[in-house]
């Protein structure tokens, strides 16, 4: 089971990591150690792999602190649901294979502490007898989500998504 | 169709005419990065991506501007790590002290009207000042242009910001700039341009000033049309114009004429208010500097109003150039002078301590009023300090009183 941690609108990159626990700062730490350390300190202690993020809008806006994604990952965050994300969060999340979910009705819905499943080749999330639809990912998300990244991606076909062989 | 200026930017680029939501993948003109993610941006491209040489070094530029000097041995041994990668790859590199990326960028005339240039920093967007395609992207976008040259970008939608009249006495561009947060919001423009119109007469520091704060409201650029006396010598392509066909998806109207000095309050950029309601709040350090606001001209505003006085005993002033340029012409004259003289700290030139690294890291109770562009929690240092963002003359004001201080009261 996957816990489900809940975060209000506007969550910025600098409350995913500050910049004084960058790498560049600290190069010998696993950055995900740092995962909302101080804006956070339960996810920080007790995120478990595979848990999920439930936020509002604009999840992840600011600095464009690929790190602050990096720092997730390392934590196996599941998925992340929201009414919506900022852009360059949007595209680091995508690009290192995080899924992540505009699903209102999730969002509406779970609650902080909540105990689920995620099926995602099945598109659903599951509480108790409670099974939500999840939205399908566009066509240019889902064929890096399915290579694991857009770094293998671009190593096994050598050209972007939709970008036609060079 | 009429075109917007990211339509026609990444119509000339792609080759074909492309508009709102469609993908292109394109090369950039330009792709910055610098000593924060420039390792990481080197592990990705050699150990992820198994690549040892990047496609074309005239296409990248790195900047040491985010730790400047090195402040630990970890930042000193990268920022070594850096310039070898840099030597060895032929890519073009400005060292430590030459001052923050995209004031270089500006300064270098590297950003250009009509060119794509992307950094690995999200006030990527201050390109737009100049007319280019500015945006911020991730290590591992970086990455993949530094091996494949290319990189996919959406068009974006794009939003009108039409202004009406003259900036009033003691209001300036930065003023500008939080309103628009305020008005858009911190979300408003995400996965969006941004065009300003009517901003013809303004000078290129002002434009700098307005679209480094273009992210701030979500957006992957804010593009000001490249024309006015402040781009007589950088000159736009031929097909770089404003078309009136052109298609917006939102227009917001803001009258210079009544605006007030406006405050962004902790934590968040869009939390902006007119500075009366929150006149008279002590603060502990006031920062001049940033991509944002640490120009020459910021400087001259400030001297202008310390001029022979002495900063408040109950606080620090921290003054960081945006460049060795804007140092050295700051010192040509009396402005760098009078700073000091009415007890100024000054910082080497780089992004200082904007977020909360090293040169001025606030303490568990500070107050810091900044010319900069963020203001989130813990941005500057300790979670519990607090950030107020504001012009550069009302920094100079609060600096003189000790609390947060309209100019024109003074």
């Amino acid at each position: 089971m996957a816990r489900i941690w809940k975060f209000g609108s506007d969550v910025d990159t600098d409350q995913m990591v500050p910049g004084r626990f960058a790498p560049y700062m600290r190069p010998d730490a696993d950055v995900g150690t740092a995962a909302f350390i101080e804006a956070r300190p339960d996810f920080n202690q007790n995120a478990r792999p595979g848990d999920l993020i439930v936020a509002e809008y604009n999840f992840g806006c600011g600095s464009s602190r690929e790190y602050a994604v990096e720092a997730l990952k390392r934590r196996q965050v599941g998925a992340i649901f929201a009414y919506s994300f900022a852009r360059i969060f949007f595209r680091n999340a995508l690009n290192l294979g995080i899924p992540l979910l505009v699903a209102p009705e999730v969002v509406a819905n779970m609650q902080e502490g909540d105990e689920v499943t995620l099926d995602l080749p099945n598109q659903q999330l599951i509480r108790g007898a409670q099974r939500f639809a999840l939205p399908e990912f566009p066509e240019f998300a889902r064929l890096i989500l399915q290579e694991g990244g857009i770094v293998p991606y671009v190593k096994k076909y050598g050209r972007f998504p939709g970008e036609e062989r060079a | 169709m009429g075109q917007t200026l990211a339509e026609q930017i990444l119509s000339h680029a792609a080759g074909r005419a492309v508009y709102a939501n469609d993908l292109v993948v394109v090369q950039p003109d330009v792709v910055m990065s610098h000593d924060s993610l420039s390792p990481s941006i080197i592990k990705v491209m050699k150990s992820e991506l198994g690549c040892e040489r990047v496609k074309d070094p005239n296409q990248l530029v790195i900047v040491l501007d985010h730790v400047s000097p090195a402040s630990t041995v970890g930042t000193a041994n990268q920022q070594n790590e850096v310039r070898k990668f840099a030597q060895e790859q032929g890519i073009r590199l400005f060292d430590v002290g030459r001052g923050i990326c995209h004031q270089v960028l500006v300064e270098e005339r590297i950003a250009a009207p009509g060119k794509i240039v992307l950094g690995s920093d999200s006030h990527s967007t201050s390109y737009g000042a100049v007319g280019a395609f500015g945006s911020g992207m991730g290590s591992t976008d970086v990455a993949l242009v530094w091996a494949t040259g290319r990189t996919w970008l959406r068009v974006p939608e794009t939003i009108r910001v039409a202004v009406n009249g003259r900036f009033p006495v003691g209001v300036e561009a930065k003023d500008l700039a939080l309103k628009i947060c305020q008005v858009l919001t911190i979300a408003g423009g995400n996965y969006a341009a941004v065009e300003y119109h009517g901003l013809d007469w303004l000078s290129l520091p002002e434009r700098q000033t307005i679209a480094s704060m273009a992210v701030e409201v979500g957006a992957k650029v804010g593009i000001f049309p490249p024309f006015g006396e402040a781009m007589a010598d950088r000159p736009a392509p031929d097909w770089l114009f404003v078309d009136p066909q052109a298609n917006y998806v939102r227009t917001i109207q803001i009258d210079l004429g009544s605006l007030q000095p406006q405050v962004a309050l902790p934590h968040a950029v869009d939390n902006v208010v007119d500075l009366d309601k929150i006149a008279g709040k002590p603060v502990s350090v006031v920062f001049l500097g940033t991509c944002t606001n640490g120009r020459y001209e910021d400087m001259r505003l400030a001297a202008d109003i310390l001029r022979g006085k002495h900063i408040s005993p109950n606080l620090r002033l921290l003054v960081t150039p945006a460049s060795n340029r804007e140092l050295a012409r700051a010192s040509a004259d009396d402005t760098l002078i009078i700073l000091l003289e009415a007890g100024a700290t000054l910082i080497s030139p780089g992004c200082g301590p904007c977020m909360g690294r090293h040169n001025g890291t606030l303490g568990d109770e500070d107050v810091c009023l900044s010319t900069a562009n963020r203001n989130f929690k813990g941005r500057m240092g300790a979670p519990t300090s607090q950030i107020y963002l504001a012009s550069p003359a009302v920094a100079a004001a609060t600096a003189l009183t000790g609390c947060i201080t309209d100019p024109r009261s003074l």
